[in-house]
């Protein structure tokens, strides 16, 4: 029993995790159908950047809610500068070109920036763990389970819910929407595409950053995060469907429980439990869980 | 000029290449042959461009080739230069044969990143079971023998070179013929109008396959020679960094012709070597910015500079 609250527990706490890195992916992608190949360097920049935030400002008895502050200002920090510039100088310039170049930009883009990443913070690891352990632990059913991963879930929630509220009851939510229906209708109706498509990049990238700040706590950070996490949550949305974010939260409490309990009872599948069901769900519904199927024309 | 004199500048290239070994030093041997093994790995990427699909996981072929090879020495005690590079053939062909199957069914952002996944999967199976491929420390490659015996280090250079010379022509050439080949000017009309091609009673996704096999194997064949010539491999040939490499030098090359691969890897192996050296931080970085540049003002590759020469210069 204790075990299965245990693989319970540790299983949400992933599929937060999973749906705070792949919610900005799915998002960028179902605005701009755009694949951000630099989301995982985002995620790096985020991470690193909440760490510093951290080891200067925060001292190793400050509140949850300094915390969250600080880690929260990184990743908006983060987003607010790259963002925009990467979608008003690069992006810009190809939307009208082929898929394959426009991943071939993003690609070039997550090469600048691991190096960036490397010239800024070096390549030793850099370690912020204080909220993890400060915070304590708490009691439940028998075991003692650290706090931190419950404020994860709980940020985890409170992300899906804002994103549902503001897709689906703001005047912002129907402008995405006309957008990713029709882009060329929209522009007609008084819709200023190119600022949609900046806000959603840069909101995205902001998503991006967050997870690695809200992340940085709990791993050490050293060079190459960025691609294991584009990796894993391009397979998160793959499963859920790209550019859907119900989906992709879908995907991240399926493959979050379906890994805790891969360590605990299957340890030597632990790594391939993702691509695992990836693969599954792809030989039996190629466009993902969620996702919709999209008509080729001549 | 008559048709009869153009074969020629061939003939002399060919001869400048045979010859190389007595001329040039071991290290410039070295970087030749490993950029003409790569170059192969690099021809499977371009092949599958030119049917407009991208894949950032063709380093998975690469590393299957170089282990299949690697195992083929620890477990089988194979030192046969020829049979190892079968093995490796044989690996890549078989991984792709299979993995395809799936991945076929795909395009654009999801053929591309599928592959990475699957890349990524075999990095962590080399990295993880550590006493089969050697974990981080990888697998050791004794000096092959080609049938030859009484081999010193710098003959054993040369005939690698060799090898790698003609084993690449060779392979180079039927790539060529299979570009010129109906199946191969499927993979270019899938790349201007898909369902067109499916329209015409062609299997689209038979075309694909076997293009992605055929590539597959190509990167086997490259996994081996480069794993021959250094001695030794690692898990880091499976990494995403080598399939973006690959990426990389078949954009900086081009797609317009096989012979593209071949320059863009020389001329990148020749500029890492002592980029890298410069300043190990910003590599990645120059790659980064070398991309913008090719994809904003040389969307055809370093290689259309030469189509272009000809066409200003020519009547």
């Amino acid at each position: 029993m204790r075990l299965l609250l245990v693989v319970l527990l540790d299983g949400l706490a992933y599929a937060a995790w999973l749906f705070l890195v792949s919610a900005g992916l799915t998002f960028t992608y179902g605005v701009l159908r755009v694949l951000n190949l630099a989301h995982g360097n985002l995620y790096a920049l985020g991470a690193y950047l909440g760490a510093t935030l951290l080891l200067h400002y925060a001292a190793s008895g400050s509140e949850v809610a300094a915390t969250l502050g600080l880690l929260l200002l990184a990743a908006v920090i983060i987003g607010i500068l790259a963002g925009p510039l990467i979608e008003r100088v690069f992006l810009r310039r190809v939307y009208s070109r082929d898929e394959e170049v426009q991943l071939l930009l993003t690609f070039a883009i997550s090469l600048i920036l691991e190096d960036v990443t490397k010239l800024i913070w070096g390549v030793t690891p850099v370690v912020a763990d204080m909220p993890y352990t400060s915070f304590g632990s708490v009691r439940l059913g028998g075991i003692s389970y650290p706090w931190y991963p419950f404020l994860l879930v709980g940020v985890a929630l409170g992300l899906a819910g804002f994103l549902w509220f503001v897709v689906t009851h703001t005047r912002l939510g129907k402008v995405l929407a006309a957008v990713i229906a029709d882009r060329e209708v929209s522009a007609t109706l008084g819709i200023h595409v190119p600022r949609v498509y900046t806000f959603a990049f840069t909101a995205g990238a902001i998503l991006a950053a967050l997870g690695g700040a809200l992340t940085a706590p709990m791993f050490s950070l050293v060079p190459g995060i960025g691609a294991d996490v584009l990796v894993i949550s391009f397979a998160v949305i793959a499963i859920g469907g790209l550019g859907s974010i119900g989906g992709a939260a879908v995907g991240s409490v399926v493959v979050g429980l379906a890994r805790s309990a891969a360590v605990y009872f299957f340890p030597e599948l632990d790594l391939f439990t993702i691509y695992l069901i990836m693969t599954l769900v792809l030989l039996f519904r190629p466009q993902g869980l969620f996702g919709e199927i999209e008509i080729r024309r001549i | 000029m008559g048709g009869s004199l153009r074969f020629i500048p061939f003939l002399l290239l060919g001869l400048a290449l045979i010859t190389a070994p007595f001329v040039l030093s071991g290290w410039v041997l070295f970087l030749l042959t490993v950029a003409g093994a790569k170059a192969l790995a690099v021809l499977g990427v371009v092949l599958l461009l030119r049917a407009k699909l991208l894949t950032f996981g063709h380093a998975l072929y690469y590393a299957a080739g170089a282990y299949a090879a690697g195992l083929g020495v620890k477990y089988l005690g194979l030192h046969n230069g020829f049979a190892l590079i079968g093995l490796a053939f044989v690996a890549g062909l078989g991984v792709s044969a299979l993995l395809g199957l799936l991945v076929i069914r795909y395009r654009g952002v999801y053929f591309a990143l599928l592959n990475l996944a699957f890349s990524m999967v075999l990095y962590g199976i080399l990295l993880k079971f550590y006493s089969v491929t050697g974990g981080t420390d990888g697998l050791a490659f004794p000096a092959p023998t080609f049938g030859l015996i009484g081999l010193s280090e710098a003959s054993l250079r040369a005939q690698l070179y060799e090898l790698t010379l003609f084993l690449g022509s060779l392979l180079f050439y039927l790539t060529y013929r299979f570009f010129a080949s109906p199946a191969g000017y499927v993979l270019f009309a899938i790349r201007d109008n898909e369902v067109r091609v499916a329209y015409m009673g062609i299997s689209v996704n038979a075309a694909v396959y076997l293009g992605y096999i055929i590539a597959g194997g190509l990167a086997g064949v490259a996994g081996v020679l480069v794993g021959l010539s250094v001695g030794h491999i690692t898990p880091d040939l499976a990494f995403w960094s080598q399939s973006g490499e690959f990426v990389f030098v078949a954009i900086l090359g081009g797609v317009g012709s096989v012979f593209a691969p071949v320059v863009g890897s020389i001329l990148f192996e020749f500029v890492r070597n002592y980029a890298f050296e410069l300043s190990p931080y910003t590599w990645q970085m120059t790659l980064g910015a070398a991309l913008l540049l090719i994809i904003f003002f040389l969307p055809g590759g370093v290689w259309s500079l030469v189509g272009l020469a000809r066409t200003r210069s020519g009547p």
